[in-house]
């Protein structure tokens, strides 16, 4: 074969490994019952594809036929080992067995496959960032070093939540299983958690210097899009929606310069219009389905921001009426600060500073940086200075984020504070 | 696969149940035991004495040393345990969130570890 073919044979390999090696180790981990012994069946098909499909031409089914080496290479694996411990024996007998029973292992349940590995990542009994470092390692295939960079942790941290986490599945048998009916709600808002959690931190990076990690936003997406292709639950539709609309803003944000742009200010042509249209269908269609919560409803204000043309344009009668419903499906104090700001955009800085001081007053947000500087915010409007400056102080003292503290700094200096 | 069940409950709450609310905890408790027997989750499961009545026992460099009460001060005393059977995960949890104390207290699940067999 000439070294050309040779090439070739190696992309289609690579290909094939980039496009489906996720779904193939899904379905090696219910095959094989073990998160590592898929993981190391998964390579050797691999390496077996680079050796055979250049001599016997690619298969027909490529997925089918990696995911049966991959089996057979797992299970010869063991039989090797149960020279040394006896109990491997009656585990390769009886993968064996199994694999004697086609209907096991044919291309049935294969999409079924790729949600029992979500369900089973994002289980509940596993701790929260064990659930995000093992959905991007197992689902969306990130590298270890890639997933310590993105939540700048190190990589040993990572690792070690990766194996715990593995170790918990395999001691306390969680189970490798799509939710039944009943608990599926609860089960699937864990998952779309993970998935906001993982984009959020892409989106506005909770510390650092870099206001955005587009990288990660983007696995949260495609992550979303399979969740939906998956599992079309209203919910799902709508965090899908709320971080394609969220997303559509991204250049918008910062100026060029890596300064803060607020919403009011941002220059509306450079927000992604794909995006914005994707994400309104979205909200559409999980808000017909009359079966939406919080993630739906945050899309629907989402939209409504996306639609108007400039900022005075926005429509912040029907912004605090979606605020009013978000609070009752998911109240928290954070959602009556952000309906406090519709509210102020509605009836004047008057009204709303009344509701931030109420929420304050109860001591909910006293730490969050975003209620004093939404409340310095609104004093600036009112011309009452003195405590302007004393709100943007004290958001200062609180925030993380060096973006955030340049642009507050920036609201002091304009105030007069020296 | 077993999974053992720990029965955490404030004591002091059990203890300020009135008479008739004490009776009823108690027939919740007999209907769950009942139950599990029945879908055959059930190994075994006892409740414990007050932790005023526990000892905690450490020997050291070989002598025994005994002190008053349980081995940890907690919010929530553990009152008792059940020893399930149960498919996996889930189920031991589904099962677990049948126990009454679950809606005062909590239940803390734990997997038994086996050994093969020498």
């Amino acid at each position: 074969m000439s070294e050309d073919t040779a090439e070739q044979m190696r992309e289609t390999v690579d290909a094939v490994y980039r496009s489906d090696s996720r779904r193939i180790l899904a379905t090696l981990i219910r095959l094989l019952g073990d998160f590592d012994l898929a993981e190391e069946a998964l390579q050797e098909a691999y390496a077996a594809a680079v050796e055979q499909w250049p001599r016997d031409g690619v298969p027909v089914n490529p997925r089918a036929w990696l995911v049966s080496t991959g089996r057979f290479k797992a299970i010869d694996g063991m039989r090797r080992r149960a020279r040394f411990d006896a109990s491997l024996a009656e585990v390769a007998e009886r993968l064996q067995a199994d694999a004697a029973d086609p209907s096991s292992w044919a291309d049935v349940g294969v999409e079924d496959d790729r949600l029992r590995l979500i369900f089973t990542c994002c289980h509940p009994a596993l701790p929260p960032d064990a659930q995000i470092a093992l959905t991007l390692r197992e689902v969306c295939g990130l590298k270890t070093e890639e997933i310590a960079r993105a939540f700048l942790t190190s990589t040993p941290t990572v690792a070690q939540r990766i194996v715990r986490a593995k170790s918990k599945i395999k001691s306390a048998r969680i189970p490798y299983q799509v939710p039944a009916r009943a608990d599926l709600p609860g089960r699937l808002d864990t998952v779309l958690h993970v998935i906001y959690l993982v984009f959020n931190e892409g989106y506005s990076a909770s510390s650092g210097a870099s206001l955005t990690r587009a990288d990660l936003s983007g696995e949260a997406i495609r992550l979303g899009r399979l969740l939906v292709e998956l599992l079309p639950e209203p919910e799902a539709v709508g965090l899908l929606a709320l971080m394609l609309l969220h997303e559509a803003r991204r250049a918008a944000r910062t100026s060029p310069s890596g300064e803060v742009v607020l919403l009011d200010d941002q220059d509306r042509s450079l927000w992604n219009r794909d995006q914005i249209a994707e994400g309104s269908a979205l909200v559409e269609r999980a808000l017909s389905s009359r079966r939406f919560g919080p993630y739906t409803l945050q899309a629907a204000i989402a939209a409504v921001h996306a639609e108007a043309p400039h900022a005075a344009a926005t429509d912040w009668a029907q912004i605090v009426g979606l605020y009013d419903v978000l609070l009752r499906a998911d109240p928290s104090p954070v959602v009556e600060l952000n309906r406090a700001a519709a509210v102020a955009m509605r009836d004047g800085p008057g009204a709303g500073l009344a509701l931030v001081d109420g929420i304050l007053e109860r001591g909910d947000l006293e730490d969050y940086h975003l209620a004093h500087s939404a409340r310095a915010d609104l004093c600036r409007r009112l011309g009452r200075t003195g405590e302007a400056r004393a709100s943007y102080r004290r958001a200062l003292e609180l925030t993380r984020q060096e973006p955030e503290r340049r642009f507050l700094e920036g609201r002091l200096e304009e105030l007069g504070d020296s | 696969m077993r999974y053992l069940c720990l029965i955490y409950d404030k004591e002091s709450d059990i203890a300020g149940m009135s008479k008739g609310e004490s009776e009823a905890f108690m027939g919740e408790y007999f209907a769950f035991t009942e139950g599990i027997k029945k879908s055959g989750h059930h190994l075994g499961g006892e409740a414990l004495h007050p932790i005023q009545t526990a000892t905690t026992v450490r020997v050291r460099n070989g002598k025994v040393s005994t002190t008053d009460g349980p081995f940890a001060e907690t919010k929530e005393q553990l009152g008792g345990f059940y020893m399930i059977e149960a498919r996996d995960l889930n189920d031991a949890i589904q099962v677990a969130s049948k126990i009454p104390s679950a809606r005062l207290g909590s239940v803390e699940v734990r997997p038994i570890m086996e050994f093969d067999q020498p």
